[in-house]
């Protein structure tokens, strides 16, 4: 057969019959009656023009999806949360500490989700939500890391996120953190893979579509770490971003490697504006 | 016993007499099918949590059986009537012989 | 593009086999059905099954029962290897007949919830779910 893998995919995407295209809706979202969330907004000022408005994950899915994030007690993410909370309370290590020890309530870290990733100066790095905590576990608790994408570190990324829901997410993407957001943007849109899909073409040219039985969302990562469906559990910024790679046939990037750090700081800051809603329910 | 499961219940703390509550409940399991292969093509065994129950003050309110075909993280939404003060207990029954509890006071308002 | 007719013919139907996705049904459904009403008839009505028609995820997918003053209802998935889902059993201090969970559809299928209402007597509804195959996120 003489076509490229792009024909290919173009001629199956556009010649399936049945698929209407679905726009995002206008629903709003508010969480038990309270906390209700930016979940379109102005977009920010380095996007340049090339999205009219950023929109959260949510509005792509379908409403009973939706429904399941309105309420702590039908988001099946909450149960990590409360995971989350048992493991901040929890004594490990050589210095005998836990996170309470130290930061006392989770309360404390109110407005942590919503600035991160960010230049951390001791370290001397951009550092994600997960790295922190890690760097918290070894240098101060004299304890092993969570693995970077395990079951353990979802449930305190969630519990740290919570904190901050409702929040506009507003990381910073000038001073010492430019060079990795520049490294972040050249990878989101940089071709890949057999595909050779990157970031952009289905997050930025083709939201609102429909890519096979799926509804392309913008990409935002507001929601993270995100409660899915598909597997049952929750899901972090850098175990999706392996999918995603892996989906367009390329060679996934490590999780917690630079590249994967500088790709979060990157798509975090196209969603600055957007509340926090972590830990947020998707397909 | 399955390890790291929790119950996540919502019930009201106080109830005039007679009224009718929401109850959700949420419990984090695997519910594994019984259907999944591991990568050797083993069939990988059931294990699931068969049973839910709520009570109050020891009068049945729902009794569910549960097959594999009930998600992962199994939730249930239901109705409960309070007629007076007291203790809502649930139970989750696992295959593997464990029973899982939660119980919920409400008071009169 | 440079495609022979060979490749449109078979990127066509492969296209259209997407779209067409198989309904599943299990032959032993029907007998879950017999064992709970004991061979008694079934009626339409009495019972509604909430479910979205198309699910986003096979893996979760709500559901909501509701059958005035019945003791119990049961929830079948027509299609799924064992099509048992659950079993509502209401008891004295039920608020009403009304429940609602997240189930697991194997593909496209009927679920069908059948009521054993206060009088004895049974009644049934049923809701078809197409289950899609996702695309690069599902």
């Amino acid at each position: 057969m003489k076509f490229n893998a792009m024909t290919a995919m173009a001629a199956v995407l556009f010649s399936v019959p049945g698929l209407v295209s679905a726009d995002p809706d206008d629903d709003t979202l508010v969480v038990n009656g309270e906390i209700e969330m930016t979940t379109k907004a102005e977009p920010p000022a380095h996007l340049d023009g090339v999205l009219p408005t950023i929109m959260s994950g949510w509005h792509f899915r379908a409403d009973e999806t939706q429904a399941l994030q309105m309420d702590d007690f039908d988001n099946s993410g909450m149960i990590f949360v409360d995971e989350g909370r048992a493991q901040w309370n929890k004594v490990e290590g050589s210095e005998g500490k836990s996170c309470a020890t130290c930061h006392e309530d989770p309360s404390s870290m109110k407005g942590v989700r919503a600035t991160y990733p960010k230049w951390d100066e001791t370290a001397g790095e951009v550092q994600t939500v997960a790295m922190q905590v890690n760097d918290c576990r070894e240098n101060n608790m004299g304890a092993d890391p969570y693995g970077y994408t395990s079951g353990q570190m979802a449930n305190m990324e969630a519990l740290i996120a919570v904190q901050s829901r409702g929040m506009p997410v507003d990381v910073a993407i000038d001073g010492p953190a430019r060079d990795m957001w520049e490294a972040g943007k050249e990878l989101y849109y940089t071709r890949t893979g057999q595909l050779e899909l990157s970031c952009a073409n289905c997050h930025e040219d083709n939201y609102g579509n429909m890519i096979r039985a799926d509804h392309l969302s913008q990409g935002q990562i507001n929601g993270f770490p995100t409660y899915r469906l598909k597997n049952a559990k929750l899901n972090t910024v850098h175990a999706r971003f392996k999918g995603c790679v892996r989906d367009t046939r390329a060679e996934t990037f490590k999780p917690g490697s630079d590249d994967f750090v500088a790709l979060e700081l990157y798509v975090a800051s196209r969603g600055n504006g957007l509340s926090v809603e972590g830990p947020s329910v998707r397909n | 016993m399955a390890s790291g499961v929790r119950p996540r219940v919502k019930a009201p703390r106080s109830a005039e007499a007679g009224e009718v509550v929401t109850i959700k409940t949420l419990i984090s399991h695997k519910m594994e099918s019984g259907q999944r292969k591991d990568s050797d093509g083993n069939v990988i065994p059931r294990s699931i949590i068969h049973r839910f129950t709520c009570d109050f003050n020891g009068t049945n309110v729902i009794d569910v059986k549960m097959e594999p075909a009930i998600s992962t993280n199994p939730y249930f939404e239901f109705e409960a009537k309070i007629p007076e003060a007291g203790d809502m207990v649930f139970t989750w029954h696992d295959d593997d012989g464990s029973v899982y509890t939660e119980t919920k006071s409400v008071a009169m308002a | 593009m440079e495609f022979s007719r060979r490749d449109t013919l078979a990127l066509g139907l492969g296209a259209a086999a997407m779209t067409v996705l198989p309904f599943r049904v299990n032959a032993a459904s029907e007998d879950a059905i017999t064992e709970f009403t004991g061979g008694a008839d079934v009626a339409e009505g009495g019972v509604t099954l909430t479910a979205p028609e198309i699910a986003e995820n096979g893996n979760t997918v709500p559901i909501t029962v509701s059958a005035e003053g019945a003791s119990a209802v049961m929830v079948l998935a027509m299609g799924n290897p064992t099509p048992g889902v659950a079993t509502f059993n209401f008891g004295p201090l039920a608020g009403s007949q009304t429940a609602s969970t997240r189930i697991r559809l194997a593909g496209t299928q009927e679920v069908v919830a059948i009521a054993k209402l206060a009088d004895g007597s049974f009644a049934r509804a049923s809701s078809e779910v197409k289950v899609t195959i996702g695309g690069c996120g599902g």
